[in-house]
């Protein structure tokens, strides 16, 4: 129990009327790559933001480090600080540099000095191949680009885990194969990531553990093999089916 | 035609030095009121749109609540009565009640300034929700309190967004402060009434009053496009597209040292 960062536990969320998760369990050990996958509209990104408290859970408890994330005095901030979240929408701030972009987090939220900031946040733009471009704004870079200085904003926290939400799904094809270069990189450097994901290669190849989920729940769970290979539901292979015509 | 000119030149020769003293006056009125109305204003706006939770603990849904009446009320009042009725209203009130005799200066700037910053936290509210949810929620994910999103991230947008609307309170006000010569602040309005009082020259005195005032405006939306201009910066929007993981497959693995070459590439210097 101890070993897992994340537990999620009877997980629902409801907007309204409509549920949109019910009862979801998980758990996410270090050095994981956990991904999920599952049609539009099956709760994916949902599920994700609840992990990271963007949306707030209507029933069941999150558990980071075995500690309830709801319960009161569990500091929200330095919590999201531990668990880095990438956008589908990139959300890179417009008013900043690609640096300051990488900076701003570590000197406001770590209360790094500025100097040591620069260097973390330039060691992690090297890593992602944006070094060259610390001094351009968001709007002088192409979606794969602003992508790959989102996720060098994210580590550049220091994460304990990344969430990717749909990291590649606003992108053009040509710009998706970057992007996932970069994240196939971390994933063999052991960074423990939750990844919702229309990219099923990605999925077979990187993952240690795959969920699929369909109308609010998951439908099956498994290695990449148990999913890829042996499905044993009727509507992973349904979904699978399509994917591989 | 003549007996015009001749008043205009009576009326500025006699009182030349009143009428630049009076411009003056509305000018530094005008801008310290835009200046500390908009500073109220971005505080207002910063407030009102503090997230509201069920789950946050009960002090702070009902401090929130207070907080945001009173700011609601204030907006109302002075959005909604005339800032010449309010200049009476302080002015008198504080003596009459309160037994304060207000200074002239501290009376027009503070009247100005409340005013302004009743329109101005409209205008700042307007300008936070228009900025795209995802830059807050981009703040939010790296564990960035609503404070440091909205001086970080939010503010510093949505400040130019509103520069137009800054502006155009400006000129409002150089002109609204006329008002202000109700309570005996010498403005430019102030000095022609005087002037006027005085030589019996209303046309001309007029004449001279509307030119300053002309020039004053026109200038200030000049430099505000100039202020404007600055902000945004260079208008470049050319894609950075060349660097070493673009147009990969996806299956190979990134190779730093090849990103050397491509130093020379925009936005590395």
């Amino acid at each position: 129990m101890s070993e897992n960062i994340i537990d999620v536990c009877h997980l629902g969320k409801s907007f309204g009327t409509h549920e949109v998760l019910s009862d979801i369990d998980f758990s996410v050990r270090s050095g994981d790559v956990t991904t999920i996958i599952g049609s539009s509209g099956s709760g994916k990104s949902t599920l994700l933001r609840c992990i990271n408290l963007l949306e707030t859970p209507s029933s069941g408890n999150i558990l980071f480090h075995g500690r309830d994330i709801s319960e009161s005095g569990f500091s929200v901030t330095s919590y999201r600080a531990k668990v880095g979240m990438v956008f589908q929408n990139f959300n890179l701030f417009s008013n900043m540099t690609v640096l300051q972009n990488c900076v701003v987090g570590q000197v406001k939220v770590l209360k790094k000095s500025k100097a040591e900031a620069e260097e973390t946040a330039k060691f992690y733009l090297e890593k992602v191949g944006m070094l060259p471009y610390v001094n351009a704004r968001p709007k002088q870079l192409s979606g794969g680009q602003k992508q790959r200085v989102a996720i060098a904003r994210a580590l550049a926290m220091e994460p304990e885990v990344l969430l990717f939400d749909e990291p590649t799904s606003a992108l053009d094809p040509q710009m998706v194969g970057e992007v996932l270069a970069v994240m196939r990189q971390l994933a063999n450097e052991g960074l423990t990531m939750i990844v919702v994901t229309h990219e099923m290669a990605f999925a077979r190849d990187v993952s240690s553990h795959v969920v699929f989920m369909k109308d609010g729940v998951i439908c099956e769970e498994g290695t990449p093999e148990d999913i890829f290979v042996n499905p044993k539901k009727d509507e992973t292979k349904d979904f699978l089916a399509r994917f591989i015509n | 035609m003549s007996e015009l000119i001749s008043g205009i030149v009576k009326c500025w020769n006699g009182y030349g030095m009143s009428y630049i003293i009076g411009a003056r006056n509305t000018l530094i009125v005008s801008f310290i009121g835009t200046v500390v109305g908009c500073i109220i204003g971005f505080g207002v706006g910063i407030v009102q749109t503090i997230p509201k939770s069920k789950s946050d603990p009960l002090w702070k849904r009902a401090l929130l609540f207070l907080v945001n009446l009173i700011l609601k009320v204030y907006v109302e009042v002075f959005r909604g009565t005339p800032m010449i009725v309010q200049s009476v209203f302080i002015y008198f009130g504080a003596k009459m009640l309160f037994n304060i005799q207000m200074n002239i200066w501290f009376a027009a700037l503070f009247i100005v300034s409340i005013n302004t910053g009743a329109y101005m936290a409209e205008t700042v509210r307007g300008g936070i929700l228009s900025i795209d949810p995802g830059q807050t929620e981009g703040a939010k994910a790296i564990g960035m309190t609503h404070f440091q999103t909205m001086m970080s991230v939010i503010l510093p947008q949505a400040f130019r967004n509103i520069i137009p609307q800054i502006g155009n309170n400006f000129i409002i006000n150089i002109k609204d402060t006329s008002v202000l010569s109700v309570i005996s602040f010498a403005d430019l309005f102030f000095t022609h009434k005087s002037v006027v009082g005085a030589l019996y020259l209303y046309f001309p005195s007029a004449c001279i009053v509307m030119a300053i005032y002309l020039t004053m405006t026109v200038l200030a939306s000049f430099l505000l496009r100039l202020l404007e201009n600055k902000l945004d910066g260079d208008d470049s929007y050319d894609l950075a597209t060349t660097d070493t993981l673009a147009y990969t497959s996806g299956l190979l693995s990134y190779h730093p040292k090849e990103s050397r070459h491509r130093k020379t590439a925009r936005g590395g210097n």
